[in-house]
């Protein structure tokens, strides 16, 4: 078994032997490393993007809009996914991002993630018909884990969720009540001499 | 009374850095004293008579072990090398998670001895591989077999049986990623495990040597005295491949740095120094002075720096006994500043590591510190505007921004990661093949070139759009915003120029392994020596923590 440092290090130096900076490169070892860590198939996409990439040629998306489609070729998912991720805090006002044919969308993935933790905001990937629900690059969950290589993403979709509970008010009532249970109902002595602080707070 | 931190402008300079002697802070002396209540084993040693088989020896404390799988094997003169190039060794070790199984030794037979082309597992958590010092170990064996101890002179002037030739660890060639063992509290300083592996190979080459012996002459010979043991330490022969070590981890360089600056600031800022810690620092000064005499080296480069440091020395013990007072307040402040004024940069680290000697309660605290969680400082704020970035360059790179790149010798050298042996290189670029795939380590130059970068933008603009047509400065523009964070993150020199000295880099990670009697032999590698009167392995439970100044060599 291939160590997470092994798999960090090889993914660096492959991606800058592929014609990408040192930075990128940097950037590209830890999203693998961070694929890998997830369960979802880094290395064997990234082996076949430079593979394809080598006969094929890819869009650089350098400018993040909402709708962003190409002009002829698919979008380079490492390109596009790093400039999301530097650009994430003016895009935030938009309620979804859309791309239009990104090529090997798994490793788009992980600068979705990533900005993910940077805004403080869950955001829920789609590619074609798989979600992807990042939650601050803790964790992801997904209705499609299966092991295997996506050269395209034809309609990818971002969208910001926003920062609410995922249960009503009664709910939290409910448990709160309960909560409650685990107080001590105060005397009046309890009162005087619990809090260890005078009755007067504000002198 | 406030005393400022050093400026990293100075202290960052590689020959500031190529200065520093180990000190309390050092990873083998706070990996024994974490380690010093543990229980300590021989599991088994299955050696034939010429000291060939496997040995296992191990650290326990409640449900936690830590087993040190040794193979020694027989190899011919002609083909013991201290080169990376080499492909076999005397012997090769492996420091396994837990108490392995017969399936893991007969796994780790098959692999360990092949070192880098072998195969590990997330079981074990480092690897090294040692050669002996041929010299050394027979005579011990000839003496011992024949009922004699060997002669202290021979063994002073080396100061080892083996030297390893590499310790790797964090997931090198499958062993275990850092994450998995990082929680550990007994794990919490930097390099523990390595230091573990070196400090319990030491204690296997005794008991080889001992063994080897004891068979030769079974009626006549005696074991090494462990007085002389306890004298011996295991040495190492480091290249290149460490050097970049320290540019690739700028939190961990500045943490590791940073934490040897407060200790001297909080020593410094101390009003009334009690007269046992004077003591105690003057008596670790005067008996130091043994290492630095018996320090031997061919290198004219060592040589000269040793002298000096001597030299000043005995200045300075002489200026202590004479002229100073030490009921004075703020003593060790006004000794800095002496140094400072009469000193070279060797004899000033030295005993600013001695002035550590005295203070566990303020050492302790900073060693708990030394690690990174470098993961945290990755990512780019890339809403910040040029103008800040700017800013933080001139603030902390500013001897750097005065270097001029375009004079050949400023950008004489390249550094690449060799093929063979996938290991760091450094080579001359007008005479060597091979800077088109330069590592990312010619920090000062892309530094001088990020500034230049930016004054074609506008103050307001942010990184984001920088980044966006600047993609090959994004590694430095990282670094530029780590630096802001972490003051002593950065090499404050240029990594490429033609008078650069590469020992440099190695001597400032070695001294904080707590390595003693750098020996260069070239500009490019040198030997070491660690745990060299360090305790044995049963007298950890009670040991002289200054152990490192009571060695008879």
């Amino acid at each position: 078994m291939k160590s997470l440092s092994e798999i960090e290090t090889v993914s660096k130096r492959s991606t800058k032997a592929a014609g990408f900076s040192w930075g990128i490169a940097e950037e590209v070892g830890k999203n693998t490393r961070m694929l890998e860590t997830f369960g979802l198939s880094g290395i064997k996409n990234l082996n076949y993007y430079f593979q394809i990439r080598n006969n094929k040629k890819f869009e650089k998306l350098n400018l993040v809009s909402n709708e962003n489609k190409k002009t002829k070729l698919e979008f380079c998912p490492i390109i596009a996914g790093l400039s999301f991720l530097d650009q994430v805090r003016s895009l935030e006002s938009f309620k979804e991002i859309s791309f239009e044919n990104i090529g090997y969308p798994i490793l788009f993935l992980p600068f979705i993630s990533r900005a993910s933790e940077v805004i403080g905001k869950k955001l829920e990937l789609k590619i074609d018909n798989r979600i992807f629900l990042l939650n601050y690059n803790n964790s992801i969950y997904s209705n499609s884990l299966n092991n295997g290589i996506v050269s395209i993403g034809n309609t990818v979709k971002i969208t910001f969720q926003e920062n609410k509970d995922s249960f009503d008010e009664n709910e939290w009532n409910d448990l709160y009540k309960l909560s409650e249970n685990t107080f001590v109902e105060e005397t009046d002595s309890l009162k005087q001499a619990g809090a260890g602080a005078g009755l007067t707070d504000n002198d | 009374m406030k005393v400022e931190l050093r400026d990293p402008n100075i202290i960052m300079k590689l020959s500031r850095l190529g200065s520093f002697h180990q000190s309390k802070l050092s990873f083998l002396r706070s990996f024994l004293k974490e380690f010093k209540d543990w229980e300590y084993k021989k599991d088994l040693f299955n050696l034939d008579e010429f000291g060939y088989g496997e040995a296992i020896y191990s650290f326990k404390k409640n449900n936690r072990v830590y087993s040190l799988i040794c193979f020694a094997n027989k190899l011919n003169e002609n083909e013991r090398s201290d080169r990376v190039i080499a492909t076999k060794w005397d012997a090769a070790f492996t420091l396994h998670d837990g108490v392995p199984t017969k399936k893991d030794i007969e796994r780790l037979k098959n692999e360990v001895p092949k070192q880098e082309i072998g195969r590990l597992s997330y079981k074990e958590l480092t690897l090294s591989r040692a050669n002996k010092s041929v010299r050394v170990f027979n005579h011990v064996v000839e003496s011992l077999s024949k009922g004699i101890q060997p002669d202290i002179n021979l063994l002073s002037k080396v100061g080892y049986l083996y030297r390893t030739t590499a310790v790797y660890g964090s997931g090198k060639f499958g062993l275990a990623d850092r994450f998995r063992i990082k929680n550990r509290k007994e794990i919490y300083g930097p390099f523990r495990l390595e230091m573990m592996l070196v400090y319990l190979v030491r204690q296997f080459t005794f008991d080889q040597v001992n063994h080897v012996a004891k068979n030769k002459n079974p009626q006549k010979a005696v074991n090494l005295d462990p007085e002389i043991c306890k004298n011996l330490g295991i040495g190492n022969s480091t290249g290149l491949g460490m050097a970049p070590f320290i540019v690739n981890h700028p939190t961990l360089l500045n943490n590791w740095v940073y934490a040897r600056e407060m200790a001297l600031k909080n020593i410094r800022e101390i009003k009334n120094i009690k007269a046992a810690h004077y003591d105690l620092f003057k008596s670790c000064l005067k008996k130091s002075i043994k290492n630095i005499t018996s320090w031997n080296t061919e290198s004219e480069y060592q040589q000269k720096k040793i002298k000096s440091l001597l030299k000043d020395l005995n200045i300075f013990i002489g200026f202590l006994e004479k002229e100073f007072d030490f009921s004075k307040k703020y003593a060790f402040n006004e000794i800095y500043l002496w140094l400072e004024k009469n000193s070279e940069v060797e004899c000033i680290e030295y005993v600013v590591s001695m002035m550590m000697e005295p203070y566990d309660d303020i050492i302790a605290p900073l060693i708990n510190k030394m690690s990174s969680e470098e993961e945290k400082y990755f990512n780019i704020p890339t809403d910040r505007t040029v103008s800040q970035l700017r800013i933080i360059l001139e603030d902390r790179y500013s001897k750097i921004l005065n270097i001029d790149f375009s004079k050949k010798e400023n950008n004489q050298n390249f550094w690449f990661i060799s093929k063979n042996k996938e290991e760091p290189r450094l080579a001359d670029r007008f005479e060597e093949n091979g800077s088109d795939l330069e590592q990312p380590l010619a920090i000062a130059r892309d530094i001088k070139k990020l500034y230049e970068t930016l004054s074609l933008y506008k103050n307001s603009s942010t990184i984001d759009k920088f980044l966006a047509k600047n993609s090959d400065l994004r590694h430095v523009v990282r670094r530029a915003f780590i630096i802001e964070k972490f003051p002593y993150s950065e090499i404050q020199d240029n990594t490429i120029g033609k008078s650069i000295m590469p020992i440099d880099m190695l001597r400032l990670k070695l001294s904080f392994f707590g390595a003693l009697k750098f020996d260069p032999r070239s500009d490019k590698w040198l030997r070491i020596c660690m745990f060299q009167g360090a305790p044995l392995p049963e007298q950890l439970k009670n040991y002289d923590d200054h152990w490192v100044y009571n060695s008879l060599n």
